[in-house]
């Protein structure tokens, strides 16, 4: 089994990666709505061969082959598309699969996710640099930031910050967003404060913790709305009735890759959650 | 109950205890086919099923590609092209994990079986698998706070680890929890495994309650069962553990037999029954242990082949045992092509397609057999 190293008889495009690794990658495999987005920002998606399927998004990234799930990938299923580089979050996975996939010789590039600016800033850059577009990534990157920085300064700009509760409801008992979540980071850009504060990551929530609180406006994804059956059945539910937000109904829904993505359309996600949060709670 | 008289009368010759527990046995089983049929349709099976799951999969090998691959690994000659590397590196390994799984379940299905004289009794019965399972999921859950500072290539090494020794822990608990001064006591053996059942699963819904979105992702997929990880340092690995487990079952056979007329009547044969026990339950531990660790939880195979066998074969052991492997190593490699090819270029859960198919095919064998199980 020796003489079966990987290096010797590699993909022709990954050994010649080694050397030169700026050459771009001819056939790409996505992982991660938000990158799939950058690529196809960046006019590169002929080098698209496959996505994950959180890449739902321009509506021509859901016609690419769809390798499954991107926590959930299968190693043959990768090959058999013939990918010289496979570019994802961090979240990719599992482990051994994306190991197995690199024994094979196809460069593998994972953006950490940080949940800030700066992470928008490396996808698009990482992108422009894997599909050899870097100064098409780099006007794209002056574009966002300007966009950016306007939407940050309208942000700063606005008077009294609400208390807001970002909740993740796919299925099953529903749960909150504490500390350290893509949903809190984006509640702080958007000129919120999130409500709750006492935890990282996502917890169960109960009716007084929530009554606690005291949120001004409630954050849901529409595809959690949905799985609660619509929002006339989420306002029914009795521990909201504690909630300043119940009041006012002040509710903002909004496409989950899109709200929590942190792709290239982050500033008018920010801009429009802003918007919505303010007119609800003015 | 003339077959019942048979067998008395077939205790009472002066043949050695073997022979007589065997010949007793198949009078009460009513056996069906010819061994050596059985054994041909089984191993039969089990190549054709190697044969499918080698040359389907997401990625798409030509017979002429598969054979020139073939050919160079037997020749030792330099391959060519990423065919090579996808058949050698990641689809065999995974063949050699699904069939030495399968086997292994299968094995210790039909030893447990035979051990408790009870239709019902499966790995998962006992809690071995929940065992497993558990401590797998805590070195997923809390893996991090443990062993930070091991390194990275020690990779799953330490999750293996753990899931093998959850496996043995348990049953050397349920074990010890079942020794009497009149020996094990099988009924208390299964109660204590209704138990750990009960705690594990306890365990895995807390774990999977602090865990983070990314390490319940990997719990559930764990639960799922998947051959998905398989790497030949792995795979090799679990194939060694079943090779031992078969060797053990090997001995078995003959005890087994005799442990099914009864456990004083096993006595009254001179059969060394503690140590029978004692040895199946730690070959049933051993293959559950290693083939949990490394391909999560496969459901349903230590169920369906041994009963499949049974059916055909009656309950020799001498033939359920082999067969039973031969089985068990075809379904999940058939389940894993499934699994493989169904939604190509992703991939199922195996864990759920073994149950798909195992359970209707399990419910209507009960159907058409109630009374000969």
């Amino acid at each position: 089994m020796g003489a079966l190293g990987a290096s010797a008889w590699a993909f022709p495009l990954a050994a010649s990666a080694q050397t030169t690794p700026a050459r771009a990658a001819q056939r790409l495999v996505v992982l991660g709505g938000a990158l799939t987005e950058v690529v196809y920002l960046l006019g590169a998606q002929a080098q698209l061969v496959g996505t994950d399927t959180t890449s739902l998004f321009p509506e021509a990234a859901q016609r690419t082959p769809k390798v499954g799930y991107m926590r959930q990938l299968s190693a043959e299923g990768l090959l058999s598309l013939r990918p010289d580089c496979l570019l994802g979050t961090e979240e990719a996975g599992p482990r051994v699969v994306l190991d197995q996939v690199r024994s094979a010789g196809v460069r593998i590039e994972l953006v950490p996710a940080s949940h800030n600016w700066a992470e928008v800033q490396r996808k698009v850059a990482v992108v422009g640099q894997v599909v050899g577009r870097e100064s098409v990534a780099q006007a794209l990157l002056v574009r966002l930031d300007a966009d950016w920085a306007r939407v940050q300064q309208q942000v700063a700009a606005a008077p009294r910050k609400p208390r807001a509760l970002f909740i993740l409801s796919h299925g099953g008992s529903p749960m909150v967003a504490g500390t350290g979540t893509a949903a809190d980071a984006l509640i702080r850009y958007a000129g919120g404060v999130n409500a709750v504060t006492g935890f990282a990551g996502y917890r169960p929530w109960t009716a007084e913790a929530l009554a606690e609180a005291a949120p001004d406006v409630l954050l849901n994804t529409t595809q959690g709305i949905e799985a609660m059956g619509g929002e006339e059945a989420f306002w029914q539910r009795p521990e909201l009735a504690l909630t300043p937000a119940f009041a006012r109904k002040a509710l903002v829904a909004m496409e989950a890759n899109h709200l929590l993505g942190f792709g290239p359309r982050l500033p008018g996600v920010v801009q429009a959650l802003h918007t919505r949060m303010r007119s609800l709670v003015a | 109950m003339p077959s019942t008289a048979f067998a008395m009368a077939a205790l009472n010759t002066r043949l050695p205890w073997w022979q007589r527990a065997s010949r007793a046995l198949q009078a009460l089983g009513q056996r069906r086919l010819p061994a050596r049929w059985v054994l041909g349709l089984t191993g039969a099976l089990a190549l054709l099923a190697l044969g499918i799951a080698s040359t389907q999969g997401a990625y798409a090998l030509s017979p002429r590609e598969l054979l020139q691959v073939l050919l160079s690994a037997l020749t030792g000659a330099e391959p060519a092209g990423s065919g090579h590397l996808v058949f050698m590196h990641i689809r065999l390994p995974r063949l050699l994990l699904g069939a030495a799984a399968g086997a292994g379940l299968a094995l210790a299905g039909a030893l447990m079986q035979g051990l408790f004289r009870n239709p019902l009794a499966d790995p998962g019965l006992v809690g071995v698998s929940s065992g497993a399972a558990l401590a797998a999921a805590t070195a997923i859950v809390l893996g991090g706070l443990w062993w930070p500072s091991l390194p990275r290539s020690l990779g799953s090494w330490p999750l293996l680890g753990m899931a093998f020794a959850g496996g043995l822990v348990v049953t050397l608990a349920i074990y010890m929890l079942a020794q009497s001064a009149s020996g094990t006591r099988v009924g208390l053996m299964l109660l204590a495994g209704v138990a750990v059942n009960a705690l594990a699963m306890a365990g895995l819904g807390y774990l999977s309650f602090v865990s983070t979105d990314e390490q319940l992702r990997n719990l559930q997929m764990w639960l799922m069962g998947s051959l998905g990880g398989a790497r030949w340092g792995t795979a090799l690995v679990v194939a060694l553990a079943v090779c031992v487990a078969a060797a053990g079952a090997g001995w078995l056979a003959r005890p087994l037999n005799a442990l099914a007329l009864g456990e004083a009547q096993a006595r009254l044969l001179g059969v060394p029954v503690e140590r029978t026990k004692r040895l199946a339950i730690g070959v049933s531990a051993l293959a559950v242990g290693a083939v949990t660790a490394a391909t999560g939880v496969i459901g349903f195979i230590g169920l369906v082949a041994p009963h499949g066998v049974r059916l055909l074969a009656g309950p020799d052991h001498r033939v359920v045992l082999p067969a039973s492997a031969l089985l068990g190593a075809a379904l999940v490699l058939l389940a894993d092509t499934v699994a493989r090819t169904a939604v190509k270029p992703a991939e199922l859960p195996l864990g759920v397609l073994t149950a798909v198919l195992g359970a209707p095919l399990f419910l209507v064998m009960l159907r058409q057999f109630k009374g000969r199980v």
